[in-house]
């Protein structure tokens, strides 16, 4: 695959080059009032490693991020492309309205900054920077983030039980406490089977009925739902 | 033109020389307990003036924005994501009454729009202050068919704006989070409802965070005295700081 020649590359390049070529600190921020974000993967890699790309199908390790939070394909995936990684910073759930701080030694090649977390509760939605290029001079620079849709999994919008699983359909868990139940479904199809930008929860008003389970006074989003400032040291 | 600016920037200069020279001298007064040097009595510089020209337009097809609030300020901020709004903010953003954001402790000088900004206007709102220059400066204004959005900036950095130089920001839409975003018609103040403002009781999370839009009754919440007209997209300000003095 596509890896195995940036593996070959990556082993020629580094195998004189200094561990080390920049310090980052990178600071995310859940810009929501009512979306938690499930442990954040934060990634510098060569140009030729991408999380995803839009318009195009999701790979099954983006899936499993964007419908269950599990982040540990990603993680083997970016292992394997020799990138510099931080997993969880926050230690779990980031919840709306807070922030996580990550420090991260970049080796010489890892130029670009990647970062992935899913939004709770939806279907698929995540936040995430797909290799934004780090800049060489010091200094502060912020980034605003949009939320996308990994086109996986029909946007139901219903909690189940287990609907984490890749294949599953169904919300795994609303962390605020403040969804329903008793919903119909939304809708079965997803149109657009590709990532791309999230639409955004329906909701409705029936906290016992209704076709979601969302509550959309509470668990709506408008773009950008995060904000990333990262000092190059 | 040239030679104002050089004039200014020649009386900043003794400024700055002289708060040196006073401050030198209070350091002085710490260690000894003579009496002060004589200082010969300064020539008294003239005040430098810096004024602001700000430009604002609301973007939104159905939202008129309470009367703009700008201020200048070297401290503080007006709101910020993952804390409580203060008490001013929370005015600001349930009535559109800017009154107690403009007269914040911190604020060195502060100026309110003419009148509410229809959507699709625009207004030019002056703000000055004499001999300090302010390092920020922040905007806020609500959006008052709803029931606590706001938009605008908050410390938004202008130590290194030159005359004639200006920033342009497009503003996304925040939620106070002291009231619920129930869309009832008892408590929005905008025209679509003519509710309740300010209520002291917070009802909500209690932090400030982006704001997640209008549902409106068009679009599933039955009680909502909203249409689909009142929804709105991020930008929903359009504002243009420039420094003219």
């Amino acid at each position: 695959m596509k890896f195995n020649k940036t593996i070959a590359a990556l082993m020629l390049a580094t195998s004189s080059i200094a561990a080390n070529a920049q310090q980052l600190e990178v600071t995310v921020t859940n810009l929501t009032q009512g979306m938690h974000y499930t442990p954040l993967i934060i990634a510098a890699h060569t140009a030729d490693a991408s999380l995803y790309k839009l318009g195009e199908t999701a790979s099954p390790e983006l899936q499993a991020m964007a419908e269950g939070g599990d982040i540990s394909g990603l993680s083997t995936m970016l292992t394997g492309v020799n990138a510099d990684m931080v997993a969880n910073p926050a230690g779990g759930l980031l919840a709306p309205a807070q922030s996580t701080t990550a420090m991260l030694d970049t080796a010489d090649g890892n130029m670009y900054l990647s970062i992935a977390s899913m939004l709770l509760p939806t279907n698929d939605a995540f936040v995430a920077l797909n290799g934004w290029k780090i800049p060489s001079e010091a200094g502060t620079y912020k980034v605003m983030l949009n939320a996308y849709d990994a086109g996986t999994e029909a946007n139901d919008e219903l909690i189940i039980m287990g609907g984490g699983a890749p294949g599953t359909p169904g919300i795994p868990a609303a962390p605020g406490g403040n969804a329903g139940t008793g919903g119909t479904g939304v809708t079965s199809m997803e149109a657009n089977t590709t990532v791309h930008v999230h639409r955004g929860n329906l909701g409705d008003d029936d906290l016992t009925g209704g076709t979601s389970d969302v509550d959309n006074t509470v668990h709506r989003w408008l773009n950008p739902v995060a904000s990333v400032t990262i000092v190059v040291k | 033109m040239i030679s104002s600016n050089t004039y200014k920037k020649a009386s900043l200069s003794a400024a700055i020389a002289l708060s040196l020279f006073v401050s030198a001298c209070g350091s002085d007064n710490d260690n000894k307990t003579a009496t002060p040097e004589p200082v010969e009595p300064p020539v008294v510089p003239t005040p430098v003036n810096y004024e602001y020209m700000v430009k604002v337009v609301n973007l939104t097809t159905a939202q008129p924005m309470s009367p703009v609030a700008v201020v200048l300020h070297n401290e503080g901020k007006l709101w910020e994501i993952g804390m409580p709004a203060s008490t001013a903010l929370e005015n600001l953003a349930e009535s559109g009454d800017n009154s107690a954001v403009l007269s914040e402790t911190m604020v060195l000088s502060g100026q309110s729009g003419a009148s509410p900004l229809p959507p699709g206007m625009s207004e030019t709102i002056t703000v000055s202050i004499e001999d300090t220059m302010p390092s920020s400066i922040s905007i806020a204004t609500m959006l008052v068919n709803t029931n606590d959005a706001f938009t605008g900036v908050t410390a938004k950095d202008i130590s290194n704006l030159a005359v004639n130089e200006s920033i342009s920001l497009l503003t996304s839409s925040y939620d106070s989070g002291t009231e619920k975003n129930s869309e009832l018609m008892a408590t929005i103040p905008g025209p679509a409802a003519g509710g309740e403002g300010y209520n002291e009781m917070r009802d909500d999370v209690d932090y400030v965070a982006m704001h997640p839009g209008v549902v409106t009754k068009d679009d599933g919440l039955a009680q909502s005295v909203l249409t689909q007209d009142h929804r709105f997209d991020n930008p929903t300000l359009s504002i243009t700081i420039t420094r003219v003095e």
